[in-house]
């Protein structure tokens, strides 16, 4: 149960700091990384729910804002990046690049606290 | 605390994020930074609009006097019902910038001469050769000139506080898309930013001149001037210019003075040696058509009106329509994001449209500086101060380039040794160009929007200056004129066609043609005016219209003779001869062609093209393959005739037109340049050169009939490109025929960019599209909802309403009210 609320915290403190377009974009590094602090995990779990938290926040925000657009934009951006004209890849990669961040920010908060 | 693993793994974190937050380097462009691009809450995921996004809204903004309503119809066109003038000008730069804010400040950079400051060092040689050419000078120019007329200047103002008022709210996760891709940000808008975007129009239509001044001078020195007035001669057999051939003109009020020695100094001199040139130029065929028959042609008995621009076609496109309804008028039409007023369109009483003059208002002179400072050149007999300007060019990433430009009485030095290439070494040419002369430009705009009348419209255009261009005109009331209005320099022969000296004051322009002078004719015998942008007038004109060569024949031709055989023309009429594939020039080129070809020495294969020649119908369709056949094989003839003397120089000469070429072979088979100069045993004639270019053509049209592209809409292959040439934000492919020579105008990356159709009865009946959408996001459904109406020659009825019925229209589907705040 603890690692779900750590994931649900980390997604949503994450979401909050970036409602203000002002804050930089990686600003969730903090939020991620206190929340490793506040609820303690093994570094392999933390580092997961890391991940998981902001994974599921910006695929899912991705995943929305695509179906509303109907993929309209997704399909030119995936064949900028390249991406092969995938709208579904691009989506995955967005959800991996910010959890990656995030997983290794609490991964770093874990080990401040042990 | 686990140190090492904290500060390893706070390390990895930290690196992770800032090669997120870079821009890496992909080819020759960079990566957006990806962290904040993928974002999807700063990133390019805000720019995904939603397809049932609703545009409805209440905006209560600084700077209003009144209120005003916008209701925005199903093609998403705004109809602005504003109570005061200004305010409509101020909801226009407002709508302008909530959906063209990128391009709008874009385009304006390429003028300013500042991509480098967004792209990066690779775009330094346009930017200096836009700071060189004194585009923000000629911007600043013409600022100050309106500036006098306080109307105008209240309404650019009024333009550019609408265009802040968007960019003001605007918060940072809703900057356009490119802006993300880039990584840059918008800034204010301010008035000059209009000024450069106009300038930058007048460079589109007449800067060509910057570029063919110094290769025709190339030509001149190379050929020697009677060869060269052979291949770039100035005169067109087969020309129906715009003012009907036995046109009386009255007598010119400046007869130009040719100087003294103008054949040693000038034509024949070699002095002015120089290879120099721009890393682009304008392309040759930014022309368009526009023609307006008389109601004694029609059916209605009203006159009708059309117009087609043909320029780049690009994404965001260049045009974006919309309504103005104020007290003072009721306009529609196209409008320029970056610009106040409807460009191209019609009232209540009227409507217009343009094509360009294409006359030459460009020059280079050659000066003599006393020394490297540049501060006194020799003019006169006198050394004379220079004026001195500054040009800094910020550049990403890199220091600032500052361009020291001097400023001669004929305008800025263009070239100097610090801009130049090898053989311009020593070299000074100072660029004369109308569009350095304070213009009014906008007030012409401004008025046609308000006209109600043929003496409203005269009076418009009489102050227009720059870029030159035949505006047609028709009324309600059933007049039809057309006029050619620029500031034309009146010219001694062939003044200016080369770099000229810029020490001998009897080189100086002379005198504008008084605009009354400049070529006109209303409500002409024959029912209708034209013009696609050939010759205005026939050589009885008292003034020089300037090198032939910049002015394609055969549009002209076929649409005089269209239009002179059409009765009971109908506005469906006109949708279809606008996407008239026909090509006069293979009419007339073809015969030609099959007379000198010696078909007993072709090869079975070879034959069957000459088959598909022989049978085609001079169409341009998508699927014609003989339009294919002719263009390689003229292709093949022109380098079997000129290709050999062009080849001996490495100067870059303009290439000589396909009208010169046919027209000198019908005159003259044995035109002095179809002989082989690298054959010095052998004189060959045009039948040796027509069968070699028959059989060099058929193995082009050979390897093309294996890669599937001997279908001429294949082979042409027509895309509207993204202003950043980024394929996946661009349409490819368009199943469009048309190209050079024919109405429908349609090439590669250039052709029809606005296709309008206005027929003057009570209610006035208009058709209009473009190749694009009313939005410039790429992530919005309205992006490029037009492109395949356009490329199927279909139009939008447009939809023109009268104050107090747009909110009861069905095609409305939007509201926006606008108040002071």
């Amino acid at each position: 149960m603890k690692i779900i609320a750590a994931i649900i915290l980390t997604g949503f403190l994450a979401y909050v700091v970036g409602v203000y377009g002002t804050l930089p974009w990686w600003s969730f590094v903090i939020t991620s990384l206190i929340v490793a602090v506040a609820i303690h995990q093994r570094p392999g779990k933390a580092f997961l729910t890391g991940f998981a938290g902001v994974f599921l926040l910006w695929a899912g925000m991705a995943l929305i804002k695509d179906a509303a657009n109907e993929h309209i934009l997704a399909t030119k951006v995936a064949q900028v990046l390249p991406l092969g004209g995938s709208y579904l890849v691009l989506i995955l990669l967005t959800g991996i690049i910010g959890g990656l961040v995030s997983g290794l920010a609490a991964l770093t908060g874990t080990y401040l606290r042990k | 605390m686990r140190v090492v693993p904290f500060i390893v793994s706070g390390l990895v974190t930290a690196g992770l994020v800032t090669v997120l937050n870079m821009q890496l380097p992909a080819g020759p462009s960079k990566t957006p930074r990806l962290g904040y691009f993928l974002s999807p809450q700063s990133g390019f995921w805000q720019n995904a609009e939603p397809v049932n996004t609703s545009f409805n809204g209440e905006l209560k903004l600084p700077g209003l006097k009144g209120k005003a309503d916008v209701y925005i119809d199903d093609r998403l066109v705004p109809h602005v019902y504003a109570d005061n003038d200004l305010d409509a000008y101020y909801i226009q730069g407002y709508l302008h910038a909530k959906f063209r804010l990128w391009q709008m400040e874009f385009q304006t950079h390429v003028a300013a001469g500042r991509l480098s400051e967004i792209v990066g060092a690779d775009k330094l040689p346009i930017d200096r050769m836009f700071r060189r050419l004194g585009m923000v000078y000629g911007a600043e120019q013409t600022m100050a000139n309106m500036e006098k007329n306080p109307e105008m200047k209240a309404t650019v103002q009024a333009y550019s506080d609408g265009v802040n008022a968007y960019i003001n709210a605007l918060k940072p996760e809703e900057i356009p898309f490119e802006y993300k891709l880039l990584d840059y940000k918008p800034e204010a808008w301010t008035p000059l930013k209009t000024y450069l975007f106009l300038m930058y129009m007048s460079y589109d239509l007449t800067g060509r001149g910057a570029v063919t001044d110094l290769s025709m001078t190339n030509a001149k020195n190379y050929f020697g001037f009677a060869d060269f007035d052979k291949l770039y001669p100035n005169v067109e057999d087969s020309l129906d210019p715009i003012i009907p051939i036995g046109t009386r003109y009255g007598k010119p009020s400046i007869v130009p003075k040719a100087p003294k020695n103008v054949d040693s100094g000038y034509l024949n001199s070699t002095a002015t040696a120089t290879t120099a040139m721009l890393p682009e130029a304008p392309d040759k065929d930014n022309g368009s058509n526009n023609w307006a028959v008389s109601g004694t042609k029609t059916k209605s008995g009203r006159p009708i009106l059309c117009n087609d621009p043909h320029l780049g076609l690009n994404l965001p496109s260049l045009w974006y329509e919309m309504q103005i309804n104020t007290p003072s008028h009721n306009t529609y039409g196209a409008s320029f994001p970056g610009s106040p007023a409807v460009i191209i369109g019609f009232n209540d009483s009227i409507a217009w449209g343009v094509t360009n003059a294409g006359r030459d208002v460009i020059d280079y002179y050659n000066i003599q500086f006393r020394d490297s400072t540049l501060s006194e050149y020799m003019f006169k007999g006198v050394w004379t101060k220079a004026d001195h300007r500054q040009e800094i060019i910020k550049i990403k990433g890199k220091p600032d380039l500052v361009e020291n430009i001097a400023v001669t009485v004929f305008g800025p030095v263009m070239y100097d040794r610090a801009y130049k290439n090898a053989s311009t070494e020593g070299k000074y040419l100072a660029i004369h160009w109308t569009a350095h002369i304070a213009g009014k430009g906008l007030e012409t705009f401004y008025q046609l929007n308000r006209a109600k009348n043929y003496n409203d419209y005269l009076n418009a255009i009489a102050n227009w200056s720059c870029p030159g261009q035949n505006f047609a005109f028709a009324s309600k009331s059933g007049d039809i004129a057309i006029k050619q209005q620029g500031a034309f320099i009146a010219r001694w022969k062939r003044q200016g066609d080369f770099i000229m000296p810029g020490a001998d004051s009897s080189y100086m322009w002379q005198g504008v043609i008084p605009e009354n002078e400049n070529p006109m004719i209303k409500n002409p015998v024959r029912g209708f005016v034209s013009s696609a942008n050939q010759m205005s007038t026939d050589s009885t004109y008292p003034y020089y219209l300037g090198a032939a060569n910049s002015f394609p024949l055969y549009r002209g031709i076929i649409i005089n003779r269209k239009l002179s055989a059409m009765n009971n023309i109908t506005a469906e009429d006109m949708q279809h001869m606008q996407m008239e594939n026909y090509n006069v020039f293979a009419e007339m080129a073809r015969p030609l062609m099959l007379r000198y070809l010696d078909e007993s020495a072709l090869t079975t294969d070879e034959k069957k093209y000459v088959d598909i020649l022989k049978s085609w119908n001079l169409r341009g369709d998508y699927t014609e393959k003989g339009a294919t056949v002719f263009k390689c094989m003229w292709d093949s003839l022109e380098v079997g005739t000129w290709g050999d003397e062009m080849q001996k120089s490495k100067l870059p000469f303009p290439k000589p037109d396909a009208s010169t070429l046919l027209e000198s072979l019908l005159r003259d088979s044995a035109w002095k340049f179809v002989d082989n100069i690298n054959t010095p045993d052998k004189k060959e004639t045009l039948r040796d050169i027509m069968l070699l270019a028959c059989q060099k053509a058929c193995k082009n049209l050979k390897y093309l009939e294996t890669e599937n592209k001997l279908e001429w809409g294949k082979l042409k292959d027509t895309q509207v490109r993204h202003l950043l040439q980024i394929p996946a934000l661009s349409r490819l492919h368009l199943p469009i025929g048309g190209g050079e020579n024919m109405i429908n105008a349609t090439k590669d990356v250039h052709g029809p960019s606005w296709r309008m159709i206005v027929h003057l009865t009570d209610e006035i009946e208009a058709y209009g599209v473009y190749p694009g959408g009313q939005s410039g996001n790429p992530g919005s459904k309205y992006y490029d909802t037009f492109i395949d109406s356009w490329a199927a020659g279909k139009y939008y009825r447009i939809l023109f309403l009268q104050k107090g019925t747009a909110e009861k229209n069905e095609r409305i589907k939007w509201h926006m009210s606008f108040t002071n705040s």
